[in-house]
């Protein structure tokens, strides 16, 4: 199973994006870095929409992920709801 | 160790790139600059495109305009990556609240049927024409020479972009997605439309970027936006209860008045280099200039049978005297 | 007036394809083939383009909300950095040798890219595939902007930068990312795509983009982190629309599959060796190291590369044929590259230095295998020589590969001690490659490298004929200033001097 990840940086904007990955990728790994938090995930890794406005308390559009990503590994499929990175092997 | 760096006070070495000196002196340059002059490769180009082996990865030569310096073609808004962004960015909240308030108020129900008939069979056609214009747009980018004339042909090929979009969105806002359909099957088989048609296909394999650039930045868009956004909608449909499609078509008016000063400055700049330049560009905006008036006039007449040709010769008697300032006459 | 139920609301995907790839249309005035008329000569074949999978989903509108404010972000901060001597910040100023590199060597090649992508974003017959590389075209002229913007600042206090548009088109090691973007330039529209979308964008940005910046972060360098990982953020939508694009063309047809797989391994390569530079930059230029280029490899080449081909896999793609010589590679081409640049020191319009003990420590403990057998003896030998005020400068002329452009100075994949050089006759002419890859490549188009510019030979032919001075004027090198050691040199004294200015009450 290969690992897929999402690289974001590190800011009081992403803080509860990162919470909200973890919540819903409980096997994930977070790596945190200068300037940067990393994470892992074999194989899939899911970013939810309502699980983001939760933690953040407002509406949330995921394409505002673009202002504060960095990078990104695997194949993604995004629609409103949730972006999904996943190798398929 | 906390340093309060602000307070250390050093003489700069120098105040800008060594190129950037050549052109204006020691001083510091503006971002504009930074950002637009010589950088585009030059000299050493390694080998020649595999998809014409007669072309330069970068050449001059491929448009019949000759320029001694072709960062001489300067736009005056000095638009670079960051304030062409912020403005585009600034237009597109007022865009949008302006959708927002045409939406919720149900302004665009309040249009009468016919009217929004006419309004749908205008505009939602024009979704394709843009498409061609960022298509032609994007190429004289590509092939074009200098980032300071290329960089802000790509801006103009995002913005013709966002022009379909938003007249798409214009579409599916007074008629749905039958009207996106409804508008596509004109475009591709009513009569009216298929001049303009013939007009971006026959634009769609000019490869000299800079006739592309006349046949649809001077010529075609030079005719097109103040027909169908002044003299159409503001002039006629709005006045007749049509003015929350004025509201929605905003971005449109504004966009025109501002890139027109860009697109005069190049003509202007590239017909003062030379007699032959001049003489070029006389040749390209004459003919292309005939052929957009014929492939507009079907299309101003289906929106305002009685007064087309009227508001047709208006503004090619326009365009001319926009012409004429730039040193062009035709 | 009263309030009519809003209209149906159609999904994200729905809505994106009607605003834009329902935008075009089969025309009927001119023939297709005259519209595109690159698409076909590469021998791809692409069956329907509608199959073409949109990787994001942005329309201009939200394009220029999020990028406005990832532009408001970025432009504050390195205003702020301008203002505030944010220079002084740094660790010490032998980082800057990395950010000239950059200045010189990979901005140019930003600009490079959104060229080709405004071509690209022309010459495919899909809307979609059109729009995605248009978005990339005015993302990559972003890049460009942003490095000279974020690196200006530097340039008013520090040597090495200010020439960098004349180093692009003229200096000697700019010569190989100028010849890698070339290549890709020359290339047709399907190939360009992997070129960048795959080789640069998938494997080299991250690489270059994110241990790099954390690198950056960690030396005190905020402008550079700021450009950095805004413009990487960017670069995850091109990473996407490069593995799209390989997808699509494995998926149109199965003819395309042995060309693609060409690619690959010519690009892999290409890539690789254009890595050589980010690998010395991490390895030898930041003071304060995150990771080594060995570190960084594993995770952004090795297992993410891996990932990506397990998955084109069921496909038939197989791993890219340079892929174990690489491998063997990882632990050599950093100190070798690194080698040679500082012994042609006195052309190189930044600094470099003989590592200190500390930095050798350091490179032993990451590199264990390879660094204290092989290439701390010779920066010993190095070093002595230059206590014995006889430094060791090579003014020969370097045998450059004829593909990638770099001296000739890697050793065989299996044996760290014998140079590799390689050697083609090709049409009563003899061509030399630095690895048996740079020579595959070569061998697959002689006609295209032949017409390589090789700045080593220009430099002792008409009209500078060997001459050194006149040779530093033309590539805009101040002598004495932008080249040789750090140690000594104006960068080090100002900047040891401002920064006491700083601490001191004076
Ligand atoms: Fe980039
Ligand atoms: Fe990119
Ligand atoms: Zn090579």
């Amino acid at each position: 199973m290969s690992t897929v990840f999402i690289a974001l940086q590190a800011n009081e904007d992403t803080r509860p994006i990162i919470d909200a990955i973890v919540l819903d990728n409980p096997e994930c790994t977070v790596n945190r870095q200068p300037a940067m938090v990393k994470i892992d995930a074999q194989g899939k890794l899911t970013v939810r929409r309502e699980t983001i406005e939760e933690q953040l308390g407002r509406p949330f559009d995921l394409q505002e992920l673009q202002v504060n990503l960095i990078t990104l590994s695997g194949n993604v499929d995004e629609d409103e709801d949730s972006l999904t990175l996943c190798w398929n092997s | 160790m906390q340093i309060d760096l602000r307070t250390v006070s050093i003489e700069p070495l120098r105040q800008t790139f060594d190129h950037l000196a050549r052109r204006f002196g020691n001083k510091p340059a503006s971002r504009y600059q930074e950002g637009s002059y010589d950088i585009q490769a030059t000299e050493n180009l390694h080998y020649r495109p595999t998809w014409d082996p007669d072309q330069l990865i970068y050449d001059a030569s491929i448009t019949r305009i000759v320029m001694q310096d072709w960062y001489a073609l300067k736009d005056p808004r000095q638009f670079y990556y960051n304030n062409y962004t912020l403005a585009r960015a600034r237009q597109q909240e007022t865009t949008e609240a302006n959708f927002t308030f045409v939406e919720t108020r149900g302004l665009a129900d309040a249009i009468p049927d016919d009217l929004r008939q006419t309004v749908l069979d205008l505009l939602v056609p024009l979704r394709h024409a843009a498409w061609g214009a960022n298509m032609n747009n994007t190429l004289v980018c590509g092939y074009g020479y200098a980032a300071i004339f290329t960089q802000a042909c790509m801006f103009h090929a995002m913005d013709n972009l966002g022009i379909a979009q938003y007249l798409s969105r214009i579409g599916l806002l007074l008629g749905d997605v039958e009207a996106l359909e409804a508008g596509k099957t004109d475009w591709l088989e009513s009569e009216v439309w298929q001049p303009l048609r013939r007009y971006v296909e026959d634009t769609l394999v000019i490869r000299d970027p800079f006739e592309l650039y006349v046949a649809q930045n001077v010529a075609l868009d030079g005719l097109l936006y103040p027909l169908v956004y002044e003299q159409l909608i503001d002039g006629d449909l709005s006045p007749r209860g049509a003015s929350a499609v004025a509201m929605l078509t905003q971005f449109m008016r504004d966009w025109y008045e501002e890139t027109r000063k860009w697109i005069d400055a190049v003509i202007k700049t590239a017909a003062a280099e030379s007699p032959a330049n001049r003489a070029v560009l006389e040749e390209w905006t004459t003919h292309w200039t005939q052929r957009a008036a014929d492939a507009l006039l079907p299309i101003v007449r289906q929106a305002n049978a009685e007064q087309a040709e009227t508001m047709l010769a208006e503004e090619v008697t326009a365009l001319k005297a926009r012409l004429k300032k730039t040193g062009i006459e035709i | 007036m009263d309030m009519k139920v809003a209209k149906k609301k159609l999904a994200l995907k729905e809505k994106y394809k009607l605003l834009t790839r329902d935008l075009g249309w089969e025309p009927s005035y001119q023939k297709k083939d005259d519209i595109y008329p690159y698409i076909k000569y590469e021998g791809i074949k692409i069956h329907d383009w509608d199959k073409w999978e949109d990787p994001f989903r942005l329309t201009m509108d939200s394009y220029w909300k999020y990028q406005a404010e990832k532009e408001r972000k970025f432009y504050a901060i390195i205003d702020a950095h301008a203002q505030n001597n944010g220079h002084l910040n740094i660790t010490d100023a032998r980082y800057l040798s990395a950010l000239k590199i950059f200045l010189q060597a990979i901005s140019p090649g930003e600009y490079a890219a959104g060229k080709g992508f405004a071509r690209t974003g022309r010459e495919f017959p899909g809307v979609g595939t059109q729009v995605a590389c248009q978005m990339q075209s005015i993302d990559e002229i972003r890049h460009a902007q942003t490095q000279i913007h974020a690196l200006s600042n530097y340039n008013k206090f520090y040597n090495g930068f200010h020439a960098f548009a004349d180093a692009r088109d003229r200096m000697w090691y700019c010569t190989l990312p100028r010849s890698f973007f070339d290549d890709a330039m020359s290339s047709g529209p399907f190939e360009f795509m992997i070129a960048i979308g795959f080789s640069f964008e998938y494997v080299l940005t991250n690489l270059l983009f994110v241990p790099f910046m954390s690198g950056a972060a960690y030396n005190g360098d905020m402008a550079t982190v700021t450009f950095g990982f805004s413009a990487q953020s960017d670069e995850a939508r091109h990473m996407t629309l490069g593995l799209e694009c390989i997808k699509f063309m494995l998926e149109q047809d199965p003819d395309n599959l042995p060309i693609v797989q060409n690619w690959i391994d010519k690009w892999f390569w290409r890539g690789f060796r254009l890595l050589g530079v980010v690998g010395t930059m991490m390895d030898y230029m930041l003071p304060k190291r995150v990771m080594s280029w060995r570190e960084a490899f594993e995770i952004y080449g090795i297992e993410n590369g891996g990932a990506l081909f397990n998955d084109l896999a069921r496909y038939g793609i197989r791993p890219p044929r340079g892929w174990d010589d690489a491998g063997k590679a990882l632990d050599h081409m950093s100190h070798q590259f690194m080698l040679a640049l500082y012994q042609y020191n006195f052309g190189t319009a930044f600094h470099t230095d003989i590592p200190t003990e500390e930095d050798m420590a350091w490179l032993d403990k990451k590199y264990p295998t390879t660094f204290n057998k092989y290439y701390r003896p010779r920066w010993e030998h190095i070093r002595k020589l230059k206590e014995a005020g006889t430094p060791y400068k090579n003014m020969g002329l370097a045998k450059l590969c004829q593909t990638c452009q770099i001296p000739t100075v890697f050793t065989e994949p299996d044996d760290p001690t014998q140079l590799t050089i390689r050697e083609v006759d090709y049409k009563g002419d003899k061509y030399h490659f630095c690895s048996e890859g740079c020579q595959h490549i070569f061998e697959n188009e002689p006609e295209k490298y032949i017409q390589a510019v090789l700045p080593m030979p220009q430099l002792f032919q008409a009209p500078l004929s060997g001459d050194l001075v006149a040779w530093m004027n033309w590539v805009g090198l101040q002598n004495g200033k932008d080249n040789g050691d750090y140690f000594g040199s104006e960068d080090q004294k100002n900047f040891d001097a401002w920064r006491d200015l700083a601490t001191r009450n004076v």
